[in-house]
């Protein structure tokens, strides 16, 4: 009897498949989406501040407007949003020129809009007692893709340090932050080494620098505020200045260079016209509300005047980027002042 | 000396029987040293997971809330709900694709070099890295036919991912029938059909939810091509509920609704600075393995069932 119902149930469950089958096919391509929603999609790195945003801007709209936030990374965010299948880009870095002629092949224009700045800290281990500072021609030396199996002591690297083996640990070279260092250390985007301790999880280099005497990596600052017993940040010192520690504040004054980079969004010019995506863009970069939420998350915050600015950006639809060529180094207070380029 | 001779035989006879059982033993040993390595791996892992994820596991927010920045408010809810309808589709996708694929191939194909070349791709389809298949599925179902990047085709590339091992398990289950069953239904004048249908089928059963165990189980852990065809990691509401008050009963509205999985929303956890989303993280991990484990204790009651129905 038992036996004999089971039967029975399974062949309703298999018919019940049979109609979702059919219907699959039917259901083909109506849009669903009844709601106003926002797509961002991009950078990992600025994920967590996306996330905050949309959080409380679809608390605050009381769900009239969904916000819906992706992670293919900066470059495959920059693919999508170029074939305007996205509101919103988060970036890493600035746009590339091959990515500038896709957008411009399909026809979007964008709105740059820095959001926040990260500040890309060089770690040793806690252990290590010999290194006081850096210059960026050391970390040069080290990273440059011709140091690749000969640079594999720390008395390589300047005389007077001790022979233990150097370790290298880095993200992985499809990320912003690789992109970003390369650019500002060795001179040219995505040149380095290639025998280097990579990873995509920011964790994993933690825990392998606080294991390893040898250890030098880096990796974005919130990764180092959270593991500062673990983890020894190293002051950098830029054409003969004197070397500065990473932190909150160097990064926001712009003293700390030439690894502290701004963090963006790049906004659809079509699609801000449309009013809840414009509602969200000024919410994003509002002054009073945005440095609170990227502190919280981790990140530094703009000084406030540059959030204002970037919101008379926004109101005046100015499209363009200031980026041109490989730039590091540079203040937010300049590139906020600059004239934006197709 | 005949005497002597059959002593020597008895005791010859003792030496091999006596190396036969030390060789059981040793074989018996190693294989059940390899058991409780690969089981105490699983289960101090799975214990690790819980101890560290208990403070969210608790916390019945974690399964009704969405994600958020801030580590003890941020819940599981759209992963949980994106990672069952994805399954759903891949099953309903999978397993009657995957089965006919199977029966085919045993059953009805020729044995010519077409079906030859056709067995080669399968099996060899079963080792191709799932990023393959995620990219094809952007190229083909996202850009080709405009699909989106809906729950649908996440279904579909998950249903493809899982496709060859369901094949190659029903192939297997079927060869493993006896001939004598298809010759006994031939005998009482059943056609072709009806003996796969009444007889072949039935039989491989078992075999084939195996396999489909083993596929699904693999797909329910997958990141990369989920990712590929776009999938979100920031989404704050639910696809539209495939039930509805008035007819026809059914929406199939949620198909084509973005969607994320539990294995993105533990990856962007564990890649986060603050130790506390480590937690949310293993919190995730232990939910995600319970859904596997009901999903194959799903399987392993439905194959008990019915083996009792065919003996």
């Amino acid at each position: 009897m038992f036996v004999k119902m089971s039967a029975k149930t399974l062949r309703r469950c298999g018919s019940v498949s049979a109609i979702a089958v059919m219907a699959l096919a039917v259901s083909g391509l109506t849009p669903v989406l009844a709601v106003d929603t926002i797509k961002v999609d991009g950078s990992s790195t600025v994920y967590p501040i996306t996330e905050a945003m949309a959080e409380e801007f679809q608390k605050k709209e009381r769900g009239k407007i969904r916000v819906t936030v992706g992670i293919a990374g900066t470059g495959g965010g920059f693919k999508k949003f170029c074939r305007g299948e996205t509101d919103i880009s988060d970036a890493s870095r600035p746009i590339k020129d091959s990515e500038k002629e896709a957008c411009k092949a399909s026809g979007v224009e964008y709105i740059e809009l820095p959001i926040a700045l990260d500040a890309l800290t060089v770690v040793v281990n806690p252990k290590n007692t010999w290194v006081d500072h850096l210059t960026v021609d050391e970390l040069k030396k080290v990273w440059e893709p011709e140091a690749q199996g000969k640079i594999v002591k720390w008395n390589q690297v300047r005389p007077g340090f001790p022979d233990q083996p150097l370790m290298l640990y880095g993200p992985g070279v499809d990320s912003g932050t690789y992109d970003y260092f390369t650019e500002a250390v060795v001179g040219k985007e995505h040149s380095s080494r290639g025998d280097f301790q990579a990873s995509e999880d920011d964790n994993v280099l933690v825990q392998g620098v606080s294991s390893d005497v040898g250890a030098l990596g880096f990796f974005g600052l919130a990764y180092y505020l959270e593991n500062t017993k673990k983890l020894k940040a190293v002051p950098i010192s830029w054409k003969g200045g004197a070397p500065v520690l990473p932190s909150i504040e160097t990064a926001k004054d712009a003293s700390y260079q030439p690894l502290s980079r701004p963090i963006f969004i790049y906004v659809n010019r079509k699609s801000a016209d449309k009013p809840y995506v414009k509602k969200f863009v000024e919410y994003y970069v509002n002054p009073k509300t945005a440095p609170k939420l990227v502190k919280e998350v981790g990140y530094v915050p703009l000084p406030e005047d540059a959030y204002a600015k970037a919101q008379s950006i926004f109101g005046k639809r100015e499209i363009g980027t200031v980026f041109h060529g490989s730039e590091v180094g540079i203040g937010i207070a300049e590139l906020m002042a600059r004239e934006r380029k197709h | 000396m005949k005497a002597v001779g059959e002593e020597s035989a008895s005791q010859e006879l003792q030496r091999v029987v006596g190396a036969g059982r030390r060789a059981d033993w040793v074989m018996a040993s190693i294989g059940l040293a390899i058991l409780i390595v690969a089981m105490g791996t699983l289960i101090s892992v799975f214990a690790d997971l819980i101890h560290s994820g208990w403070p969210r596991l608790t916390d019945p927010d974690f399964y009704t809330n969405f994600p958020s920045r801030r580590a003890s408010d941020a819940g599981i809810l759209s992963a949980w709900v994106g990672t069952s309808l994805v399954m759903l589709v891949t099953i309903v996708i999978v397993i009657p694709l995957g089965v006919a694929g199977g029966v085919y191939l045993e059953e009805y194909a020729p044995h010519n070099w077409i079906s030859d070349f056709i067995e080669v791709n399968v099996s060899n389809l079963a080792g191709v890295p799932s990023i393959i298949y995620g990219l094809l599925a952007l190229g083909l179902f996202v850009y080709t036919f405009g699909m989106g990047q809906t729950v649908l085709v996440a279904g579909l590339v998950l249903a493809l991912l899982t496709l060859p091992v369901i094949i190659v398990a029903t192939r297997e289950a079927i060869r493993s029938i006896p001939q004598e069953l298809r010759e006994a239904a031939f005998a009482l004048g059943a056609d072709k059909w009806q003996t796969v249908r009444l007889y072949i089928l039935p039989a491989a059963r078992p075999g084939i939810l195996t396999g489909a165990i083993v596929g699904l189980a693999r797909a329910i852990g997958e990141t990369a091509p989920v990712i590929t065809i776009g999938a979100l990691t920031f989404i704050a509401f639910l696809p539209p509920a495939p039930l509805q008050s008035d007819f026809p009963y059914l929406n199939f509205e949620w198909l084509n609704a973005p969607f994320t999985v539990m294995p993105i929303q533990m990856f962007n956890w564990v890649s986060r600075p603050q130790a506390e989303f480590q937690v949310n993280a293993a919190a995730a991990g232990v939910v995600l393995m319970i859904m596997t484990l009901a999903m194959n204790g799903l399987a392993i009651y439905v194959r008990f069932r019915l083996r009792g129905r065919v003996q």
